[in-house]
Parts: C-alpha cells; structure tokens; sequence
C-alpha cells in the first residue's frame, strides 16, 4: 500500500462506521474538489452505489460552472441529489453586502439546518481538512453538534484507535469528517491518480486560478499559471499562499472562522 | 517519501506549542502572512511574539496561554512528511492529550529544564507506555533560562529515565533545548558545546514509521454488509495479514468455516487484500456474516468472555464497582463489567484505594462480557488488544488486553 492508497482506506473505514451506525446520513457536496474526492470515496466504499442522499447548499452565489458541473456529475453517477436553500433569506435580498457573518449564516447555515430538521438527518458527511485551517486542525473525524447546532470545541469527545462517539439523545447531529487527515496536495495527487473530475475553475486563465471555491462574491483567484493537474502538484510543493487565503469569510476579522464554525458552518 | 505521525507531549506550560511552533517555522512550512498574523494576535494580548499561537488558535487557547485541544499539522524535512499532534499539557484535558497520543506512531516528551518532572510529565509518560509508543524522544526545554547548565541537564535527564523506566519508556535520546531562542530544534546550539546527540528534527529524521502487520496471521473485523447487485459484499478493514480469493477463512466468535468467493473493489479487479486496506469479500456458500463477526486464518485468535486488561478511566463521573458499561474492540460491540484488582494514580503511580475508578486513574482489571470476545494480546496484535469503553454514548475509557 502506498500513501494514497492509506489515506484512502481509512476515509472508507469512517465512510463505513457513520453509515453502519447511521442510516439516515447525508453527504455534502459543495461541488469543489475536496467534497467531490469524498463522494468519489463513498462510491468505492460501497461499490458504486451511494445509498444515501448527496446535498448541496445552494446560496445562489455560486459559479455558473459548479451549477453545471453538479449537474451533470448528478446525472452520470446516479446520485441522489438534493438541493437545499434559504428561500427566505434569498426572498429577503440577503448578500454578502449585508455582512458576511449574517450572509454565511445564513445562506449556509441556515439553509443547511432546515434541510436537516425537514429530513431528519442524524448524521452528515463532509469534507473539511485538518490542514485547512487552524481551527479544522482541531475537529474530531466524529464532531458533535448540540441541539442548537453549535459545536463545542472546548468540551469534544476523545477518539481512539478508530473508535468513535455514538450520538447522545441531546445531539441534533454528528458531523463526519472522512477526510480529516488529508493535505491539500493528497487531493491533487489523488484527483491524478483516480482521474476524478473537477471544474475548470481550479486551472490557471490569464494568470489567475481558483485555490478554493465558493461563491462568486467572496472568492479571489491567486496568481498561478498552473493550468493542469500535473502543474497545481507542482506548485504546491512549493507555494507559501494559504489555501484559503482567497476566501473572505476567513479573514474579516480575527476568529471569525472560529465564530462560524461554533454556530454551525462548516 | 514516507509519513510519520509524532505527538509531543509533556506538562502543561513546559513548551509543547512553542517547540512545534519553532519546527514550523525553521523548515519554513508556514504560508505567508501567518507570523504575521501570530504577531498581531501576540501584540493584541499583551506579550511578545508567541510561537504557540501558531497551533493555539482557539481564541480561549491564545487568551489563556494554554493548549486546550489537540490539533494536527503537517510539515516536511528532506527525510519525510510529518504529521506533527499537538497535546495539551493541562490535567483537565488529558483525554483531548490521549485522542492526539492514540494517532501516533512516536512522540516527543518535554520538560521544563527549570521546574524538571512535574505531574503531567509523569502522567504523559505512563500514558505513552500504555499505548506501546516505543519511539521517544525527551526535550529539556528552556535551557537558555537556566544558563545553559550542563549540570542542570544532567539532573533533570538522570530524574527523568529513572521515572521513565518504570513506565516501559526508554527514550532513544535527551536533548538539551531552548524552543523559543531555537537552540538544537533544527540547528546545532553553539551555547551548549558539552552537548553531542542529534537536533530534535534529526532525531526525529532518525525514527522509522511502524511496518504495516502483513505477514501476521489474517483478520478482518466485519464493518457492514452490503448487498450490490444481488451479491453480499462483506466490508471491513484487513486489521493484519492478507486475505486472498480462494482462502478457507474461519469466521469467529462462533467458529464457522467458509471460502473467499472474490476480493470486492469498485472499478478495479483485486484478488487480495492486506493489512490496513478497507475492502470488501464475497464467500462461496450463504454463511450468516454480520458486524462484529471477524474472518481469520492461521493461528486463530482467543475468543472468550473474561480477559485481563489495563484501563485507563477518562470519563467525567467515575466508574462505579460493577457498574454496566459498553465495550468496542475494533467492531465489536458488548456490555461488560469491570472486577478491579489493582488502582493507580497515573501520575505518581501509586496505588489507591476505593471503589469507584476516576478520571486520569487507571487500574488492572478483570473484564466480563455479555458475549463472546474476539481478542489478542495487544503486545501481539495491538489491532485487536485495544478497546474503548463507553457510557451514555461517551467513551470514557481506554483499556489494552495483558
């Protein structure tokens, strides 16, 4: 076994503890390059078939390319999509304009928290990793949330040899971070190696690519000529730009991630 | 390139962050704009530049000058990529410290030349005995703030192994250290001549990441089964050994023996899986297979209802005698009863009295299961020697088979 095909094994082994102890569980699919890896993970898990519905948080910001892409990847893998928004909200004329603690909460957290009262989903999966942000480095590949949908960083429970918490009756959810113990260069290797697609927006036009993707209005290209696989490989083994140093929910003030985070963002 | 996941441990305020603080920076792994960021954060709350915030990112981490929870992040040498655990040194967060410990493959222990041993030291050591770490390194930190003292060194190195040989710790090096000024982290200190061992980051570059079991007889725990086009895949993760297409395998706790139909992958054709692989398997007869079950072959493994085994307590309310609580052991999953023989502090390692065990105490127990337990010695097979308890759906202890 070589490094991808470790880190890709115990991604399955989590896939397969959250859906053997819960059966109604959800993925998250933003559509970017990490949540699609784990959804081309859940496929291996259960030999092509996900057996459970794929959602994706729509805010309505969102790159025209992703609306295609999610589309079309829906279609050809068989997936169970769901799309879930914040009527309300959009109706309201919510946008980043308004705030971009208030947008975030609400075009995504929001959104996401009717989508699992309505569905009444226990467990959700998502591909956060450890090496994204500070406060990821943290999470547990089982991270509780309370009834109020918030995350208890300074109180989380212990994991041990690939033993993880079962849901208490006061949890609204469990989130379930198969690829926690991943870096960002083992996705790119990993997108290579499989040939797992992903949208153009990652690839260098002009001189600009896209590290991280989200929605139109809070996200930046950085420098890069790097317009294929083998050349975003490259230059991450020697960029100093952090990933998410185009997205601006991250930054607008100190711990703002943090903040989001323990209201529920994920 | 190979991987090697280190955790560093020690007493709380002895300088776990800022070492791994220091290692981030002198190998230059942090994007740009992060010291930055560490020295706003720094200038904000009053004090000088902090290579703990680095790792300390919670903003209660950063106010409190302490490491509340356990965090992970990669950095690499020219020998290999690190995943680097940090642990908090505080007694109120030693499960967070067990969680990060559990994960890794060697540690680095470190000690306040000034203070020497204190009792997160003492504790954090017996824990890395408990979980068979045998690769440790010991960093005497902050040896600019007692002048660079050989003599000072050597005291804290002799008390030190003395306490760590009673936990099963022989550390393969002490390394005078001063994090914070950078003295032997990545480049040799010209302040300490008296002293000829490696650097932290070489001894580090000296550990060798933990072979994968595969010649080791096989077992695979069963995770779930699935049923895909009319066929039941058996899923679960080959724990040791190999499982090929074509073994006779015996399924246990109730001995049955079947064959291996087929090595199940998605788009890809497999006839063997091993040790670490997450896999799935066809049988050729219809043997009934569910979670918990675990395939075996060659020396078979014990199967029994009452074991020996060290716990270590970790649970907010502590562990009444003879009170119910659930045991997992890779994917099995029993009620059990704990008949305790003998109870340790873990810090100081002596014995205490009392019925109930508390938490950070750990005790020599009789286990008794509700049903048969499939188990190793985890000295043997650490795979199938460990095991978790869990109250209310908290797991609040940490035992291995003896």
């Amino acid at each position: 076994m070589d490094h991808l095909d470790a880190l890709e094994s115990r991604s399955i082994y989590v896939i397969r503890e959250a859906y053997s102890q819960y059966k109604n569980i959800g993925l998250l699919w933003s559509v970017g390059k990490d949540s699609t890896t784990l959804l081309w993970l859940c496929r291996k898990a259960f030999f092509g078939k996900i057996p459970f519905p794929v959602i994706h948080i729509d805010t309505s910001y969102k790159f025209p390319e992703m609306y295609k892409f999610r589309d079309e990847k829906a279609l050809e893998w068989g997936l169970k999509l769901e799309v879930a928004r914040n009527e309300k909200a959009l109706a309201e004329g919510m946008c980043p304009e308004k705030g971009r603690l208030e947008c975030c909460t609400a075009l995504k957290t929001q959104a996401l928290k009717d989508y699992i009262a309505e569905h009444k989903l226990k467990a959700l999966l998502l591909g956060i990793r450890r090496d994204e942000h500070g406060i990821r480095a943290k999470e547990r590949y089982f991270s509780p949330r309370n009834e109020d949908f918030k995350w208890n960083y300074k109180d989380q429970p212990p994991e041990l040899w690939d033993q993880y918490k079962s849901r208490s009756e006061e949890e609204q959810h469990i989130r379930v971070h198969p690829l926690l113990h991943w870096t960002e260069l083992d996705v790119w290797e990993y997108v290579k190696r499989e040939n797992i697609p992903v949208t153009g927006l990652y690839f260098a036009k002009e001189g600009k690519r896209y590290r991280s993707i989200g929605c139109v209005p809070c996200c930046k290209p950085v420098d890069s000529t790097a317009s294929s696989i083998d050349e975003i490989i490259e230059e991450l083994k020697t960029t100093k730009t952090g990933e998410r140093s185009g997205r601006a929910q991250d930054k607008e003030t100190a711990y703002m991630m943090q903040k989001l985070r323990s209201l529920g963002y994920m | 390139m190979d991987d090697l996941r280190i955790v560093i441990v020690g007493h709380v305020d002895h300088g776990k962050s800022t070492l791994i603080g220091r290692l981030l920076y002198d190998t230059g792994s942090l994007p740009d704009g992060k010291m930055e960021e560490v020295r706003q954060a720094s200038e904000e709350l009053g004090r000088g530049f902090e290579y703990a915030y680095i790792l300390d990112n919670l903003r209660e981490e950063r106010e409190q000058g302490i490491t509340i929870d356990t965090a992970q992040i990669f950095f690499r040498t020219e020998r290999r990529n690190y995943i680097i655990i940090d642990a908090p040194g505080h007694v109120e967060f030693v499960k967070n410290m067990i969680t990060g410990a559990s994960q890794a493959e060697a540690a680095v222990l470190i000690v306040d030349a000034g203070e020497g041993m204190q009792e997160q030291t003492r504790r954090h050591a017996y824990i890395l005995g408990l979980l068979g770490i045998k690769q440790v390194v010991v960093a005497v930190n902050k040896i600019d703030l007692v002048g660079y003292s050989r003599e000072r060194f050597d005291e804290v190195k002799s008390t030190l192994s003395a306490f760590l040989a009673t936990v099963g710790v022989e550390p393969e090096h002490v390394i005078p250290v001063s994090a914070k000024s950078g003295d032997n982290v990545t480049s040799r200190s010209q302040k300490t001549g008296w002293y000829t061992g490696p650097t932290v980051i070489e001894a580090l570059d000296a550990f060798k990441p933990l072979p994968k079991p595969v010649e080791k007889p096989m077992r695979l725990p069963i995770q779930d089964v699935y049923v895909v086009d009319g066929r039941r895949i058996f899923a679960g993760r080959v724990e040791s050994g190999v499982i090929r297409q074509g073994d006779e395998v015996t399924v246990l706790p109730d001995p049955r023996k079947t064959k291996v139909k087929s090595v199940e992958s998605y788009l890809k054709t497999k006839i063997e899986a091993e040790a670490g692989e997450s896999t799935g398997i066809t049988t050729t007869d219809k043997l009934f297979i569910e979670r918990g079950h675990v395939l075996c072959s060659g020396t078979l493994p014990k199967v029994s209802t009452s074991f020996n085994a060290k716990v270590f307590w970790m649970g907010k309310e502590p562990l009444k005698n003879g009170e119910k609580v659930t045991l997992k052991l890779a994917t099995q999953e029993t009620g059990c009863r704990l008949e305790i023989h003998k109870k340790i502090n873990s810090s100081t390692l002596e014995a205490i009295g009392g019925e109930t065990l508390g938490n950070n105490e750990a005790a020599e127990a009789l286990v008794t299961t509700d049903a048969p337990i499939v188990y190793e010695d985890f000295h043997t097979t650490p795979e199938l020697g460990r095991f978790v308890l869990q109250k209310d759906n908290d797991i609040v202890a940490g035992g291995i088979i003896t």
